[in-house]
């Protein structure tokens, strides 16, 4: 297993080996999926589109419908004008959503295919909207490409229509799991704030079965709901790679107030959500959160000495990295090699400044791979492995236990459908750590070291 | 029931005009009264349809060129590419004792975007300077994805620079997505490479061993292919190479020495298996290893090729035995499945493949068709003269070969071919339609819209497809079986394929979980407890 990874660290320029990211368009397909009665069309040839519904389908083992403009070699030279009006056209006739939500690849933004000319021209029936937002693959990440189709939900959607704010709260959750997106509005509600959520992806990728298949299911954020963003007194975002552009839009747009959190992940994180929106809205915390917050810490006490000391790699997407690393340092634990695949100077910042605080060091990196995170643990051996499935492979040729989180998931089910976030999803955490290093405890004990109680 | 064209028309009733007149021409009902039915197949995509289809790309690097394992592939792209074809094809390979395997590595040259501005030739040349210092491969390819093609890189001339510089072979592949109208392209620019780069570069002269072949078309999904060499070992065929399945550069470059090139999916190497015939003079022989059927013909047709007593013999011995072996347990699963219906949608050849296995579980497939096969998968090969290659497929390039002057070989004499011709699919492949019942539906092509209305029409008891498509079937309460990632399972070639087939089916029927679909409370009166008391 990746027994061809050497040790030795030589600088490399050529590229990526073994990614820890992966292109723009998929997250703008799956943005555009937390649109009600929306269909995600990819503007390029149809191999993108078919790419990213298969994988996200194996993330969430749910449908994930979505259309293509089919590009040929023809429409490389003359433009891909036709192939998106034909497409359009096909789309209202004969799967009638909503809205179309046009995303592009590195073709259609390599020969300069100008989208908003094309929809100017294009059949597009009465009460129906087509969106659109600009995602070059040779750019960013799969979350730069979250952020700009929610970006341009705002652009094409958000309307300030009031003379005064309303009291509710915008809140863009990021690119998370519809497990986390259910949790989060279920803190939210349980404070009593009426709030929007966008994109909200939970009753679309994680839909029931029913014996009946619903090419657009219940969930999804209500156009007429996104319209009126524009009218709320404040936007949050959590995560700044996937949720600040947008936020900032709407602030530009709408005069609606942006604040940047982190995404929700652990104690810390959850607290700042909670007392931002205690700020702005209501004047106390119900006792219930309260509960589950005493809950969390009593069980992050009962078990630290699990944690406690243990050095840990943890990869991902910036924003899901950023609260996990800081959960785990709430722990006492280690963080060793901490490494996303998104460029941008602003994790490695954020990662260092966290690390300063706790007076520990590491190696951190953005628009890193996991060939290099193979090295380090190599020269740095940890004790633990937090990150997507293509982690498996690292754990199992360096033989450390694994704890699956973030964006992809491709090899156990369930996990879309539970939370990461809140006190909820912390103490999800906790108990998906201290099982996969006590199960490894287990494995490696010797007979008369095999314990009853732990 | 009966399917007329009334109820495909009334499917189509919903299509714009120009719409409904081009399905119409990719959808048939199989009638054998017509002395040819033809089917309009391999054009390009109608935009916004909802296809199930891929791109060139995935066709050449994610089928073919992948699964070869001790060549390091290389995509030339944004990150994109190269990410979605890492080990997402279960193309299994083992690692050979002091040998090399790079299947778990994803290698991209992850343009950005001053590489689209000020062109990516030399990122590249730097990725393979860098995986040559790394990984030491006994060889290298470069794939092509949509940009490079557009910002005009020549990935040819960095490859021949490369390999001059490194002295290990280094092929480069346009396969840039947008190229043909599918997977398809990809399959033929693969093929092409392989051919004019890797095929006859080993140092053989002649076959090592008696009844040598070379296994085309054959990927080892979930092991498929070794189970498929367990028999043909046993029997006493030696195997030189496999393409590409587990397969390596250092056992295709010796290809052109093998007696027989046997040919498993048609579509994906019918160019390498013709080009091997002109260039080698080995014949090559359509066989299927799905079912158990079809597994014994295509023995039986190996063993007549060659012609030999003992391996004749020593066929009908290995096909007793494992006959004797499986039919007990194949008949458990058949009390289970016996009666049914499937649809069966796959790419380019398992749509076809996988009907006999259907049937000998009892199951008939009401409706079958191919992403992106050609019209002479479906019609058989005696319609490729009159096919005529459209604009969307005309740049992709023929490669013409002729008769090698050191290897060239006829493994048989053209009368001895000429009469086994009459007995077996040699060179030929007679495909899918002629094994299809009378009333039952081909459509090339299928999208969403009609895989629901079909479903609607025919009620199948099985959906038999890919990954994008089997939770669509499954909300609906209709057990979906992945035909080509097997559902991680498999193998399911061969005789213990065949096993595994029935109980992986047999199981998606038997599951208890179907059976809590509806919900209790929607079927039963609310005032159940009051009316009873009522009645006391």
């Amino acid at each position: 297993m990746l027994e061809h990874t050497p040790k030795e660290i030589k600088e490399r320029k050529g590229g990526m080996i073994n990614p820890a990211k992966t292109c723009q368009p998929i997250g703008a397909m799956y943005a555009a999926l937390g649109i009600h009665k929306c269909l995600p069309h990819s503007h390029g040839s149809q191999g993108c589109c078919s790419y990213h519904r298969m994988h996200l389908t194996r993330h969430f083992r749910d449908p994930i419908m979505a259309s293509t403009s089919s590009f040929t070699e023809g429409a490389c030279v003359f433009g891909g004008g036709a192939n998106l009006k034909t497409a359009i056209k096909n789309v209202f006739a004969i799967y009638d959503p909503d809205v179309m939500a046009i995303h592009t690849t590195c073709l259609t933004e390599t020969i300069g295919d100008d989208i908003p000319s094309y929809l100017g021209s294009a059949e597009i029936p009465d009460g129906k909207i087509v969106i659109h937002a600009n995602t070059p693959s040779y750019a960013g990440s799969h979350v730069t490409g979250f952020a700009n189709m929610t970006k341009g939900m705002v652009t094409y959607l958000a309307e300030a229509t009031t003379d005064t704010n309303k009291e509710q709260v915008n809140i863009i959750p990021g690119f998370v799991n519809p497990g986390d997106m259910r949790e989060i509005k279920r803190l939210t509600k349980s404070m009593g704030i009426n709030f929007i959520m966008f994109p909200d992806t939970s009753g679309v990728v994680d839909s029931p079965m029913t014996g009946k298949f619903e090419m657009f299911p219940r969930g999804g954020a209500k156009v007429e709901d996104i319209r009126d963003t524009g009218n709320s007194k404040l936007t949050i975002a959590l995560g700044s790679f996937a949720s600040t552009d947008a936020a900032i839009q709407l602030e530009r747009k709408c005069k609606v107030p942006a604040k940047t959190l982190k995404t929700p992940i652990g104690i810390k994180a959850t607290d700042e959500f909670l007392m931002a929106l205690r700020a702005a809205f209501i004047s106390e915390i119900p006792y219930e959160l309260e509960e589950e917050r005493g809950q969390l810490v009593d069980i992050m006490t009962d078990t630290h000495y699990h944690f406690h000391g243990q050095r840990v790699a943890v990869f991902g997407d910036p924003d899901v990295v950023i609260g996990l690393t800081e959960f785990i340092l709430s722990l006492g634990m280690v963080p060793v090699h901490v490494l996303t695949g998104t460029p941008g100077a602003a994790f490695e910042k954020e990662i260092k400044a966290m690390l300063l605080e706790a007076g520990l060091k590491a190696n951190v990196k953005a628009n890193g791979d996991l060939f290099e995170l193979q090295q380090w643990i190599k020269n740095e051996p940890v004790d633990l492995l937090l990150g997507n499935t293509y982690g498996k492979y690292i754990s199992r040729a360096e033989d450390i236990p694994f704890v699956r989180v973030g964006f992809p998931v491709l090899d156990r089910s369930v996990h879309s459908y539970m939370p990461i976030v809140g006190y909820q999803g912390a103490m999800r955490l906790v108990e998906m750590i201290s099982n996969a290093l006590l199960d490894r405890a287990d494995r490696d004990a010797a007979d008369e070291d095999f314990e009853l109680v732990m | 029931m009966a399917i007329n064209d009334k109820h495909i028309d009334a499917i189509l009733e919903t299509y714009p005009a120009k719409v409904k007149r081009n399905r119409k021409k990719h959808i048939l009902i199989k009638d054998s009264a017509q002395a040819h039915q033809e089917i309009e197949a391999n054009t390009r995509t109608i935009p916004g349809i909802i296809t199930n289809r891929g791109c060139a790309y995935a066709g050449c690097k994610g089928v073919v060129l992948g699964p070869i394992k001790d060549m390091v592939h290389i995509t030339h792209g944004p990150i994109g590419c190269g990410y979605y074809s890492w080990l997402t094809r279960r193309n299994k390979a083992k690692t050979p004792e002091g040998g090399q395997n790079f299947l778990s590595y994803c290698v991209s040259t992850d343009m950005q975007e001053s590489d689209i501005v000020f062109g990516g030739e030399k990122k590249l040349a730097r990725m393979i300077d860098e995986v040559m210092d790394i990984f030491k491969p006994n060889a290298v390819t470069v794939s092509a994805t949509c940009p490079v093609g557009l910002i005009g890189d020549d990935i040819g001339a960095v490859a021949k620079a490369a390999q001059e510089k490194h002295g290990i072979p280094v092929l480069s592949f346009n396969c840039e997505g947008y190229k043909g109208v599918s997977q398809s392209a990809g399959h033929h620019i693969a093929n092409n490479g392989i051919m004019d780069k890797i095929i006859g570069q080993g140092e053989l002269i002649e076959t090592p061993a008696c009844y040598s072949i070379n296994f085309l078309g054959e990927y080892n999904i979930g092991g498929d292919s070794w189970e498929i060499h367990r028999v043909l070992e046993d029997i006493g065929y030696h195997v030189v190479s496999v393409l590409t399945g587990d397969g390596s550069y250092e056992t295709i470059k010796n290809a052109h020495v093998a007696d027989l090139n046997l040919v498993q999916c048609h579509r994906s190497i019918n160019y390498i298996a013709d080009m091997l015939e002109k260039k080698y003079g080995t014949p090559w022989l359509k066989v299927n290893f799905i079912g158990v059927t079809s597994t014994i013909e295509s023995l039986r047709n190996m063993a007549l090729y060659f012609g030999d007593k003992d391996l004749i013999r020593r066929t009908e011995e290995v096909i007793a035995r494992e006959l004797a072996r499986i039919e007990p347990v194949l008949d458990q699963y058949k009390k289970i499945c016996e009666g049914k219906t499937a649809f069966c949608f796959v790419g380019g050849s398992r749509g076809h493949h996988y009907q006999g296995l259907f049937a000998e579980l009892g199951i008939e497939t009401v409706l079958a068709g191919y992403e992106f096969a050609h019209r002479d998968d479906y019609e058989g090969r005696e319609v490729i003269p009159a096919i005529k290659t459209d604009a969307d497929s005309k740049n992709i390039p023929d490669l013409h070969v002729e008769p090698d002057r050191k290897y060239f070989k006829l493994k048989l004499s053209p009368e001895k071919a000429e009469e086994l011709k009459k007995r077996i699919p040699l060179s030929n492949y007679p495909g899918m339609i002629a094994n299809m019942k009378d009333g039952h539906i081909i459509t090339d092509d299928l999208n969403h819209y009609e895989t629901e209305e079909f479903i609607k029409l025919l009620k199948p008891d099985i959906f038999a497809s890919g990954i994008k498509d089997k939770f669509i079937p499954q909300k609906m309460g209709i057990p979906s079986k992945q035909l080509h990632s097997y559902d991680y399972s498999g193998p399911y070639a061969g005789f213990g394929g065949a096993v595994k087939f029935a109980e992986d089916i047999a199981m998606a029927f038997t599951s208890p979980t179907w059976n809590f679909i509806s919900t209790p409370w929607k079927d039963k009166p609310l005032l159940e407890g009051a009316m009873q008391k009522e009645g006391h």
